[in-house]
């Protein structure tokens, strides 16, 4: 799989020597090495947009933040993925992703397997200093299989981008802009009654809240299954003809 | 068209205008067409007509000519004259190769006219900007031919560099840089020149006003641009609000086409050049170069991280160029008079000169072209005429949502990028509201984070949830319902907001708030403990207790 | 209706659609011709509908809510009807300074429409503009296209008095 003519490239993180492929992200190179960086839009086999801002990393002499998932290594990189100012950083993030729509745990039915739930765990975010903001939001339960719920969703755009990557629908989209974004299906309708739509459930699968989930899942009950991901990304890089 | 060729039309237009005895410019840019100066110069060349002088007097539409407060602005030879009727022709026309009625004149000596030194605006109020045959006769297209014929690209490029001319369009980065790490980059055949005319900045309206009054010295830039770098296809992002920039523009380049100086072989050389003209849609984001281009595409306008930057991976993926509007605009006399004769212009650091939409509690509104590192208070007191009916200067606010507030101890700052970064503000692409003490800085940061609110992607968490708490707290502090905490929250706000935005809008939201609180954090404290607006503009909720905030 | 991308047709037989057609032409019928065409449907019929989209979207080859995607990002584009007359505040820096949100606020006292939505007669859209580069008149106001300077909550509460059915 590997091409024999990758160069290789050392750099530093966090103080540890690592060696990479050239071409290979600062996550994807952090994580073979145990480095924990916080993420929430990326997810490994789709692309990616550094939106989520949380895997933000310091790389020496670069005046900016950079995304680790989108930034790639280089020879002689000294990257920090976490200091006190990085940890200030995506705490905020964190709490404004819950403060942005109205996000209740205890009746969520992902709540126990949520990555929202889960990376405010790692970050020790306890409470939350800002205000919700409240917005009054939809429910769509109209397809036969799956519900929509705005208001556990964090306009990650992994449902947007698995429909259009893997699936080749492009089913869903996001509207508007700003606050006022939304996810949508098709030309902004419900979902049972989408053309695109091939009932796949991919978007369920990839979403890391329960904001897409599967219908009659009590709370806590929902549980993502992904190794479909890597696996069609794999597939569909090889030619089979 | 050859260069010979083009130096004879440029002599034989001059000399048919140079028939004329006198000449009457009516300013026809938006400003003055909404003041109904379209109606004063058709009463002009009815009297003119009525008179029998069409052959000694000609009347024509100019570009902007600057002082748009007091407008209908026409030139008469080389006075002008403020607030012009229709009815005002027949006495205009009577008093001709004399000054005018009192009531219009105003002289061309007073400091708003001749403190200015035009570079971008030369031909802005002198020349019809729907005819190539006035740009043409005040040396219009020569530096295109020029360069094509008697120079190298790479010599185009190091004339660039030299002038030290630097991006206009706000953040000022060396425009002969980008130009030879675009020329550099190797697109396999396909570059492109974009031109931002996405001019956004509410209180801003310089690129708008070069495209109505000049609109072929921004192709004739863009052209040099593509031949520079090794592009030969480039689009204007022009806003959709700009429907005459964006039918002066196309009437420009349909001219250019047809006289040979757009299209294919230009100037019998082998360089082809031609430009399409994209319409923006109401995103203020599109600014951003990697959201324009999304936009080019026909996409939503959002950002993406860079690097890649444009100039190795642009438009379709291609090497690309993008520059602003005053940027191209300044081209042109650079490769005619030369890089040193630019570089001579300013400050040691920002070359050549600026143009401003100076505009809020002034006497003088309008657009001028200053050179670099003038101080504020030659532009705000001296061009601007001061703070009208007796008012007291508080502050002038630069480079609009991404810019800051500068308070009056910092009056005598030269007007430079570097000046401008240090106060807390920034260049921006030209806006310039001046404030009277009538004005609360809590409510105008309260302004600017709305605007920022709404024009925000969504794409990235900071700015789009960020803007909107920022925005909630500064509310909540207007209406007096803020706490310490509340503004401690907010500080904390801007330092997050500005270090994890993915796009200059959002690591630019907080400039307006910080700099506020740099230099009027009374202001937010009185209006926090004291519950009072210290200007008087803000409503206090009577019974803080009772208020759901 | 299913969609149909190999013939796609215009929602009705609008001459109008010939001018969309032609955009869509001129671009190539690309991907990238959909603001382009999006501007050409809103100035020949005024604003975007759910058939228009779709129409566009096929032709285009562009996924559904790809286009309202796009749609929904520009502010400039209208998915509903305006009303009849159109009144434009401008909330520029400098008619801002100068109370353009007074306007704004008596007007949504008066007649209950906010920036973007158009009184219950059908009578009036309220809209907004980032800047009209009028700033010397500031404040100014937009009423069927025609600019008018220095304007007062009081002058255009009476401007609309007349257009606003009893």
């Amino acid at each position: 799989m590997a091409n024999q003519n990758v160069k290789i490239v050392t750099l530093v993180i966090d103080g540890k020597d690592v060696s990479a492929q050239q071409g290979q992200t600062i996550m994807q190179v952090a994580r073979e090495a145990g480095i924990y960086i916080p993420y929430m839009c990326h997810v490994e086999g789709l692309s990616n947009i550094g939106a989520c801002r949380l895997c933000l990393v310091e790389v020496q002499g670069q005046r900016r933040l950079l995304p680790a998932c989108t930034t790639e290594v280089a020879e002689g990189m000294v990257v920090t993925t976490n200091n006190e100012r990085l940890r200030k950083y995506r705490q905020m993030i964190v709490e404004m992703m819950f403060a942005e729509r109205n996000h209740v745990c205890a009746v969520c039915v992902s709540n126990g397997h949520c990555e929202l739930q889960r990376v405010a765990q790692k970050l020790g975010v306890t409470h939350v200093r800002m205000p919700y903001l409240h917005p009054k939001l939809p429910f769509d339960a109209s397809h036969e299989r799956f519900i929509l719920d705005h208001d556990r969703c964090i306009l990650c755009t992994r449902c947007v981008r698995v429909c259009d990557e893997i699936e080749g629908a492009h089913t869903w989209d996001v509207r508007g802009r700003g606050t006022e974004s939304r996810v949508i299906i098709d030309l902004d309708q419900p979902w049972g009654t989408s053309e695109s739509c091939t009932g796949c459930g991919k978007c369920v699968n990839v979403c890391p809240t329960g904001a897409l989930a599967e219908k009659g899942r009590a709370t806590a009950e929902m549980t993502k299954k992904r190794q479909f991901l890597p696996y069609l990304t794999i597939m569909r890089e090889e030619d089979w003809a | 068209m050859t260069l010979e060729e083009l130096l004879q039309r440029a002599a034989e237009e001059r000399e048919k205008q140079a028939a004329f005895r006198h000449t009457i410019r009516v300013c026809v840019a938006a400003g003055c067409l909404s003041a109904g100066s379209d109606k004063v110069k058709a009463a002009l060349q009815a009297e003119v007509e009525a008179r029998g002088l069409k052959h000694t007097c000609q009347v024509k539409g100019v570009g902007c000519l600057g002082l748009c407060s007091v407008g209908p602005l026409i030139a008469v030879d080389d006075a002008y004259c403020r607030n012009v009727t229709p009815e005002d022709a027949g006495g205009i026309i009577d008093r001709l190769g004399d000054r005018p009625a009192e009531r219009l004149y105003l002289s061309a000596e007073m400091p708003f006219f001749a403190r200015q030194q035009k570079i971008v605006l030369e031909n802005s109020g002198r020349i019809d900007p729907e005819r190539i045959e006035d740009y043409i006769a005040a040396d219009g297209y020569q530096a295109l031919l020029y360069a094509l014929h008697e120079m190298t690209p790479a010599e185009v490029i190091r004339e660039v560099t030299e002038s030290g001319l630097r991006g206009r369009g706000g953040a000022g980065y060396p425009t002969g840089l980008k130009w030879s790490t675009v020329a550099k980059a190797d697109g396999g055949g396909q570059k492109y020149v974009i031109c931002n005319a996405d001019e956004g900045d509410p209180g801003a309206f310089m690129d708008r006003s070069v495209l109505e009054s000049d609109p072929h010295r921004v192709i004739e830039g863009m052209a040099i641009a593509g031949y520079a770098v090794g592009a030969n296809r480039g689009f204007i992002y022009v806003r959709a609000e700009y429907p005459l920039a964006i039918q002066r523009l196309r009437a420009a380049i349909r001219q250019a086409e047809r006289a040979g100086l757009l299209g294919n072989e230009i100037g019998g050389t082998t360089f082809d050049f031609s430009i399409a003209v994209r319409l923006g849609a109401g995103a203020f984001v599109c600014g951003e170069e990697t959201a324009l281009m999304a936009s080019i595409e026909g996409k939503r306008g959002q950002p993406r991280p860079r690097p890649p930057y444009p100039a190795e991976s642009g438009l379709y993926g291609k090497p690309t160029l993008i520059n602003n509007v005053e940027t191209f605009a300044n081209i042109a006399p650079i490769i005619r008079k030369g890089g040193a004769w630019f570089a001579a212009i300013g400050t040691e650091k920002s070359k050549g000169t600026k143009v401003f939409a100076l505009a809020g509690d002034v006497q003088n509104t309008g657009l001028v072209e200053v050179p670099m590192g003038l101080t504020l208070r030659d532009v705000v007191f001296d061009i601007g005429g001061g703070i009208p009916n007796g008012g007291r200067f508080k502050a002038v606010q630069t480079g609009g949502p991404s810019g800051g507030c500068v308070p009056e101890q910092y009056l005598d700052m030269p007007v430079d990028y570097e000046s401008l970064t240090k106060l807390g503000s920034i260049m921006g692409s030209g806006g310039m509201i001046v404030m009277a003490d009538t004005a609360c800085m809590v409510d105008v940061a309260r302004y600017f984070m709305e605007f920022c609110m709404t024009e925000s992607c969504g794409k990235c968490v900071p700015c789009r949830v960020g803007t909107a708490q920022m925005y909630g707290l500064l509310t909540r502090i207007t209406k007096g319902l803020a706490t310490a905490e509340d503004l401690q929250l907010l500080e904390d706000l801007c330092d997050m907001v500005r270090n994890t935005s993915l796009c200059g809008l959002g690591q630019s939201a907080p400039n307006p708030v910080s700099s506020t609180l740099r230099y009027f954090r009374d202001e937010y404290l009185a209006h926090i403990a004291g519950r009072t607006c210290p200007a008087g503009k803000c409503e206090m909720v009577a019974d803080p207790e009772k208020e759901v905030a | 209706m299913p969609l149909d991308f190999a013939k796609p047709t215009p929602p009705s037989d609008d001459k109008r659609w010939k001018v969309v057609q032609a955009t869509m032409r001129r671009n190539g019928n690309r991907h990238d011709a959909l603001i382009e065409t999006l501007h050409t449907v809103q100035e020949s019929f005024g604003y975007l509908d759910d058939d228009a989209l779709r129409y566009v979207a096929v032709a285009l080859r562009v996924p559904l809510s790809r286009a309202y995607g796009v749609a929904t990002f520009y502010h400039f584009f209208r998915l509903k009807p305006a009303g009849k007359h159109t009144c434009v505040i401008c909330t520029g820096t400098a008619c801002y300074i100068k109370g353009a949100n007074q306007i704004l606020d008596s007007i949504q006292q008066a007649y209950g429409v906010k920036p973007g939505e158009t009184t219950a007669d059908g009578q009036v859209s309220v809209l907004t503009a980032r800047c009209l580069g009028a700033c010397g008149l500031a404040a100014a106001v937009v009423y069927d296209g025609e600019v008018a300077g220095k304007q007062e909550a009081g002058a255009v509460l009476e401007r609309l008095e007349k257009w606003v059915a009893p």
